[in-house]
């Protein structure tokens, strides 16, 4: 798979007047590679593309595509192409005059292009549907029109800004697997940005987890998920139990966290972390809502928590279980359904066990408000 | 339920009185250019005449008024519509804090007084013709050139703000997603930003075209020796005005019936095809064997504009073999008798006052002589006698000094030439 044009953002600042957008930026996407940013609106990664993109300028470092710096080079003659949020799609032309727009402005005849169009609407699946104006295809069709009309000039890096934020639920995770599966044919680099972490994790090869213009971590969707660097990381991208405290004591790769309510609880050191946290440090201890199993009650040791349940709900595959939990947030459980009979706790004191693999230990940090 | 058909009833009469009010004078006005009388009027009716029209037509200063208007017409559009474009787009470009500022200093032309601009136009552009060291007779003091100028000044803001009003829908990405597919600036502006902006920038030379057609104020200092059509009517006036002014009138309003019942029409037909599109198959519209409506079916609008055509059509055909000769003559006799009867009835009230005078006589001094009909409000104007224009006797002839119009309407006044 590297057969793309990879690109690299080195040091890359952005400041809009004293506002940073980006600070000191530093990714290495490899060719071929599915890329996303990952993070909350506002946090930059818009920015990031439009800098790829040759939209904006970078007020410091490089922007690299293929190893050749892309600075002063405009938008239309870098090897890039942009899906942007709401398409962009031009009104006024047919679809087929859309997906080639890229060959007029070469000055292609209308017959190549008409050719060329033919064989793009065959890869998504939209045949026959060329003269028609892009008002009158769905949402679904819209996008896959847009992603042609990139496709069409022939890039070695298609950039896309949340292009699925405009579409229902359902759409959504279809539109997911077709761009996967189109990346995959026409193999070239793709880099795209979205705050939907369930996008993010399902498609990309590699994330880089974002907060207000700080790139918090890079990995493959499952470290990102399992190991996360940063309290950020932890809280933004699935959900997750927070428990704060300070560090107790460090053996190896587990530390001994005095949370505030539930005791001395272990955990395991985030690989980023590993060494960097020292007893008396703030820290934060993170536990996924599926990582918990029920306990016998009253059961006591640094891998049980107690405390009592405010809530319950059953979700089909899985029964919900809030409880009392760290910082006026719920904390969350979620049981498997297996068949088993569920008795309710309601109102009262609950044990559950965890495998200390399966819990977080990261230097205290900011949250993901969501 | 009383109340509300009462509600409904004054709504309607209130509609009547507003179209009474806005089309009234224009309907009048069309009548007037088909009465014979010379002075243009509806009432009384008199015969059906086209003499104005062909007296139009064979009017030299008038025809060549058309012309100027027209070039200066088409100069102004290209100038403003450049140049309203351009004001559009840097506003929307500009940097948000100096927008309100661009905005005022863009529109103020049209708050200033046509006269300022026309008399600032022509000095303006003294200043720099002298300045270059140029003779009177040069480019820049051609009055073409100055009119299309002074006109664009304010032109121009109309045009920007018809353009704006499109600009602010448009979608910036647009012009970014033709950049990032290798478009060139100028690229992405011709083949994306412009043909959104068309039907703005029809409506806006348009708009353009009529202010420029129906300007005085600017103009009038201006022309040089390229006087407009209103230049040319404003000097036409002033020596009085005949019913040939009405059918110019009557033709503007008739084109300007159809412009409008052609777009509404278009508009119509383009919407009836969309509705089409969209209920069409793929396989109807890839092969273009789709059917779409006809230029007429459910398009009121384009029937009524071919019933206006046809009626067009026979009143031109009617009008080149039809013949008032009789009809007029019919009139004169008519007004001939009448007047004879008038003249009888004055002589006999004159005759009856005589007699009490002279049964009066000596107990006072003696009594206006004048007749009582002189005080008429219409002055002579009315009097059968102006319009049959002989001298009938010398009865009715105090009557004629009195006009109130002064001599504006006399007779010779008409038939003389208006220069």
């Amino acid at each position: 798979m590297s057969a793309g044009v990879g690109v690299d953002l080195e040091n890359l600042w952005i400041r809009f007047g004293d506002f940073v957008a980006v600070r000191d930026a530093k990714v290495h996407i490899n060719g071929g590679d599915f890329f996303s940013f990952l993070g909350p609106s506002g946090c930059g990664k818009t920015t990031i593309l439009r800098a790829v993109s040759g939209f904006l300028e970078p007020s410091e470092g490089q922007v690299l595509i293929g190893g050749k710096d892309m600075k002063g080079i405009g938008p239309n003659k870098r090897p890039t192409a942009l899906i942007f949020q709401n398409l962009a799609l031009f009104p006024l032309m047919k679809v087929w005059e859309n997906i080639t727009f890229s060959m007029e402005i070469k000055g292609a005849s209308a017959r190549e292009r008409r050719k060329r169009a033919d064989e793009l609407l065959d890869m998504i699946a939209l045949p026959d549907q060329g003269d028609k104006l892009p008002s009158e295809l769905s949402g679904g069709q819209r996008q896959r029109v847009a992603i042609a009309r990139a496709l069409c000039a022939e890039p070695d890096v298609l950039l896309l800004d949340e292009p699925l934020s405009a579409l229902d639920l359902k759409l959504r995770q279809h539109m997911r697997t077709e761009l996967r599966e189109i990346q995959k044919r026409v193999g070239i680099t793709f880099i795209y940005i979205t705050h939907d972490q369930g996008e993010a994790l399902t498609m990309s090869d590699n994330i880089a987890v974002m907060r207000a213009g700080v790139i918090d971590q890079i990995g493959d969707g499952k470290t990102i998920y399992n190991d996360p660097s940063t309290a950020f990381a932890a809280s933004f991208v699935g959900e997750n139990n927070v428990f704060r405290g300070t560090v107790k004591q460090v053996q190896g790769d587990t530390a001994l966290i005095a949370t505030n309510r539930s005791g001395d609880l272990l955990a395991r050191v985030s690989s980023a972390n590993k060494g960097k946290m020292k007893p008396g440090d703030d820290a934060m201890m993170f536990i996924r809502p599926e990582a918990f199993a029920l306990a016998p009650v009253g059961s006591e040791g640094d891998h049980f928590v107690t405390a009592t349940v405010t809530n319950e709900e059953f979700e089909g595959n899985a029964f919900n279980i809030f409880m009392e939990g760290d910082g006026g947030k719920e904390m969350k459980v979620s049981l498997p359904n297996l068949g088993q009979s569920f008795d309710s706790h309601k109102g009262q004191p609950m044990t559950l066990q965890y495998d200390v693999q399966n819990a977080v230990a990261l230097p205290a940090g900011d949250l993901a408000t969501e | 339920m009383k109340n509300l058909s009462l509600m409904r009833l004054s709504i309607w009469a209130y509609l009547a009185i507003f179209f009474a009010y806005l089309l009234g004078p224009l309907v009048i006005m069309s009548v007037t250019a088909f009465n014979s009388p010379e002075f243009p009027r509806a009432t009384p009716w008199e015969c059906l005449t086209f003499e104005w029209f062909s007296a139009l037509f064979q009017d030299e200063r008038i025809l060549n008024g058309i012309k100027n208007s027209v070039m200066v017409g088409f100069g102004t559009v290209i100038l403003s519509v450049a140049m309203g474009l351009a004001g559009a787009l840097m506003l929307t470009q500009i940097w948000p804090k100096l927008r309100a500022t661009y905005y005022t200093i863009i529109i103020a032309p049209i708050l200033v007084p046509g006269v300022v601009i026309g008399i600032s136009t022509l000095v303006f552009w003294d200043r720099i013709n002298r300045m270059l060291g140029l003779g009177a007779d040069s480019f820049l003091s051609n009055g073409l050139f100055l009119t299309v100028i002074g006109q664009s000044t304010f032109i121009a803001s109309y045009c920007m703000l018809v353009l704006v009003a499109r600009l602010q829908r448009y979608d910036a990405a647009l012009t970014e997603a033709a950049l990032d597919l290798g478009a060139t600036h100028a690229q992405a502006f011709r083949k994306v930003l412009l043909p959104f902006m068309k039907p703005a920038i029809a409506s806006a030379a348009v708009l353009a075209f009529l202010a420029s057609f129906e300007n005085y104020n600017t103009t009038t200092f201006t022309f040089g020796e390229y006087p407009t059509l209103t230049i040319e009517l404003a000097q036409k006036v002033r020596y009085g005005i005949t019913p040939a002014i009405s059918a110019l009138a009557f033709i503007i309003v008739l084109l300007t019936v159809f412009a409008a019942l052609f777009n509404e029409a278009n508009i119509r037909r383009k919407e009836l095809v969309l509705e089409a599109r969209k209920g069409a198959t793929v396989e109807e519209l890839s092969s273009g064997r789709l059917k779409l409506p006809g230029f007429l079916s459910s398009n009121w609008a384009a029937v009524a504009l071919v019933i206006v055509a046809c009626a067009t059509v026979v009143v031109v055909g009617t009008a080149t073999v039809y013949s008032p000769q009789q009809c007029i003559a019919d009139v004169q006799e008519q007004k001939r008798l009448e007047t004879e009867m008038r003249i009888q009835e004055l002589q006999r009230q004159r005759e009856l006052r005589r007699e009490q005078q002279e049964a009066e006589q000596g107990s006072t001094a003696p009594a206006q002589s004048q007749p009582a009909d002189n005080n008429s409000g219409f002055g002579g104007v009315f009097a059968p006698s102006t319009l049959s224009g002989e001298d009938e006797s010398g009865t009715a002839e105090p009557a004629e000094e009195d006009s109130g119009f002064g001599g504006a309407f006399a007779p010779s006044t008409l038939s003389g030439d208006g220069d």
